[in-house]
């Protein structure tokens, strides 16, 4: 009996048969394009219109009016995007390389490897608005522990978060706390894959364990190693819960934690300036494209 | 054929499933008198007593009532997101009227209560205190009832001025020499804490502002933020807690973070709201119920001159499906006898006869009861009166950072003078 490739003999079921590809595509198509596609128009529209106050009463098209007020703001915007560069930045190196480090010790198979894994891995679960909280109880300069601690061992105090020199440099250690784990876990799975037998080959030639790591490990892991920072870059770039739980609208009294995603928040709902918060937006999301294609691009020039 | 049979079966019960889910689903959703009163509120004593005496009004009306809890900022946040999709999810919302209302009114998301507060006799408009009521009311509609208010209060420890001999500081140089005594007596203990973030503090010093005689614009409506009576009230409050506050951190210190340091013992003076003090005299979070005292708001130049603002009100949303349910909810927790009620639980109220009742401080504790009866006749408003509310209080905060850092005050007060005129020009355009 000739095996049947067809459904049911209906006109409809025919059809569906013919378009499969659109048809099983058809839902993930439609929450893309409501949920993501949409959205991203409707606020590079907002951007060329003065909408304030409420998005349902009259606003007109302004025209690129909002891009120059925004490049030409050196009070709140340019330093905003500076501070998210400097965040991201300061950030992503420490959960880099920690996370690097972290992969290398953990992986040999060793006795008790599981229990590890899953403790190193319980800062990434807490949800950032925890985390947050319980960062800023340990390091309020008056009634934290950690003062207490330092001035127990002898150290001086520190004003961590109180101090508009150190605090944002001190979220990005919090944001590096969080995610370093899951940067050890994606490099703990590159590593895994890695064959042996160069390494081994290089071991017999008498490499010493820097010049393996650099020579032979490092390449190999690139790709991997790309692949987390590209997404741990994002991540950075867009960190708000933390930062926002810590320091509030505004990013505290001196914007001292204002990165442009905070800033953009606090222009749509503090001020209710819809027009220029999807400006700031518009020019975020074009910032962040920006970098993942710079980072993308290069994995591919050092493919082997 | 097998195959063909089966796969027929599941889409078949799988679509009945949807279809079905779908059908109770709308019919849950749907209805009008069985629909749930959706109540927004704030974090706040008052919301704890609603939460406290809801099931005797859901008894009484037959209405069933949800009440979301959110913070401040996140309670605005919500109203921003639902309000501006025209969302009927809102029917009561609590928000605060001097940095909200116009704004909300001029958005068009309040309803105007004018026509059920007229016709409610026994509930008695004419029974709240007039200055919240003008604030409230725009353009001849009153857009929300106010629900409590509070006043600038000196919150100090009663020992630790017992054990120095000092008496209850009654002028701002008093304050100063008293929390200077006392932090020389003690490692741990700060001689003062106040709200030091720009942005919080702006309510708090324009009690420091009204008392020196100033105030955020003069009579023709323009700025007056350098005149000598604002940067003599700028550096007297930041001067305090300079001086005389927690080491570091200052610009970071929102009332919560304040009240902490305050209950845990660590500072002898604190200035801030009245309506607050349920923190400091609630035993399951502080430590110093027994030694807390209270005192009316040291005197500057013009006297002690506080603020008297309703804190919170209750208004209905104008895209409320459900508003004659919404007034019923309102009217019952803004009552006399509701009123009354809230106040013996130290929640104070915006009406007058309330206060006059002899009764009606009793829920206070007797430090307290007299601070509040001294700070009665107060200033109307505790930040700019325009509608974009949050930048002006931004703008208008900013010097106190400067004092913080022991800077030039006077240029910051002009830097600040010319952003603030700035902004009540574009509003007035």
């Amino acid at each position: 009996m000739a095996v049947r490739t067809t459904f049911g003999s209906t006109p409809g079921s025919a059809w569906i048969n013919e378009h499969r590809k659109w048809v099983l595509a058809a839902p993930a198509l439609v929450f893309v394009g409501a949920l993501v596609v949409i959205p991203i128009i409707y606020t590079v529209v907002l951007s060329l219109t003065d909408a304030r106050g409420s998005i349902l009463s009259e606003f007109s098209f302004i025209g690129l009016e909002n891009y120059a007020a925004v490049l030409s703001d050196t009070a709140r915007f340019w330093p905003a995007a500076w501070r998210t560069f400097a965040y991201t930045t300061v950030a992503l190196s420490l959960q880099m390389s920690l996370g690097l480090a972290i992969a290398l010790l953990l992986r040999r198979p060793f006795r008790g490897q599981g229990i590890v894994r899953v403790i190193i891995l319980l800062p990434v679960v807490a949800t950032p608005v925890a985390v947050g909280m319980m960062w800023q109880l340990i390091l309020e300069p008056n009634i934290g522990v950690a003062n207490h601690l330092l001035e127990s061992i002898g150290l001086p105090r520190g004003s961590f978060l109180g101090s508009q020199s150190t605090a944002l440099v001190t979220l990005a250690i919090i944001d590096a706390w969080q995610w370093t784990p899951m940067v050890t876990l994606i490099l703990l799975a590159g590593l895994s894959t890695l064959p042996e037998e160069p390494d081994e080959a290089a071991r017999v030639d008498g490499a010493t364990a820097w010049q393996r790591f650099r020579f032979i490990t490092f390449p190999l892991l690139r790709p991997t190693f790309f692949a987390a920072l590209a997404l741990r870059a994002v991540d950075a770039l867009k960190s708000f819960d933390v930062l926002y739980a810590i320091k509030g609208p505004g990013g505290g009294s001196y914007h001292e934690a204002e990165t442009l995603n905070i800033y953009a928040y606090s222009l749509n709902f503090s001020h209710n300036n819809y027009g220029i918060a999807a400006t700031v937006l518009t020019l975020f999301v074009a910032l962040t494209l920006a970098l993942v294609t710079l980072l993308i691009f290069r994995r591919k020039e050092v493919r082997p | 054929m097998k195959r063909q049979t089966r796969f027929r079966n599941v889409a078949a019960a799988v679509s009945v499933a949807v279809l079905t889910a779908g059908v109770v689903g709308c019919s849950s959703g749907g209805g009008g008198s069985n629909r749930t009163l959706q109540v927004y509120m704030g974090n706040h004593g008052f919301t704890e007593q609603v939460q406290a005496n809801i099931e005797a009004f859901e008894e009484s009306t037959g209405i069933d009532v949800e009440i979301s809890v959110y913070g401040e900022e996140q309670l605005s946040d919500q109203y921003t997101v639902q309000l501006n999709a025209g969302s009927d999810d809102i029917d009561v919302m609590m928000f605060r009227p001097l940095q909200e209302a116009r704004l909300y009114w001029e958005n068009g998301w309040l309803e105007d209560l004018e026509p059920h507060a007229s016709t409610a006799t026994d509930w008695d408009l004419s029974d709240f205190q007039p200055g919240p009521i003008d604030a409230l009311t725009f353009d001849g509609a009153l857009t929300s009832i106010p629900v409590s208010t509070e006043r600038a209060v000196l919150y100090y420890r009663a020992d630790l001025l017992a054990e120095q001999g000092i008496a209850v500081p009654t002028t701002f140089e008093e304050l100063a020499d008293a929390a200077a005594a006392i932090e020389a007596a003690h490692d741990d203990v700060v001689g003062y804490v106040a709200r030091g973030n720009a942005h919080g503090a702006v309510p708090i010093f324009s009690a420091f502002l009204y008392s020196h005689g100033g105030d955020w614009v003069d009579a023709e409506g323009n700025a007056a933020l350098d005149t000598p009576e604002a940067i003599a009230a700028y550096e007297t409050y930041g001067g305090l807690l300079r001086d005389y506050g927690p080491s570091s951190g200052l610009a970071d210190i929102q009332w919560d973070s304040a009240m902490a340091l305050f209950t845990q013992g660590k500072a002898a003076f604190y200035i801030d709201a009245d309506s607050l003090a349920t923190n400091a005299i609630d035993p399951s979070s502080s430590t110093i119920v027994d030694s807390v005292a209270f005192a009316p708001l040291p005197a500057g130049p013009a006297g002690s001159r506080t603020f008297n603002i309703p804190n919170y009100a209750l208004g209905i949303s104008a895209y409320s499906s459900a508003k004659d349910e919404a007034w019923a909810f309102i009217e019952y927790f803004t009552s006399k006898e509701s009123t009354k009620q809230f106040q013996l639980n130290a929640i104070p109220g915006a009406r007058v006869s309330v206060w006059l009742d002899d009764e009606a401080l009793a829920g206070f504790p007797p430090t307290l009861a007299a601070a509040i009866a001294e700070s009665l006749d107060g200033v109307g408003r505790d930040r700019p009166a325009v509608a974009r509310a949050s930048e002006a209080r931004e703008i208008v905060g900013r010097p106190l950072l400067t004092v913080l850092e022991a800077g030039d005050t006077a240029a910051a007060a002009q830097e600040a003078n010319r952003a603030f005129q700035q902004l009540l020009d574009e509003v007035q355009d």
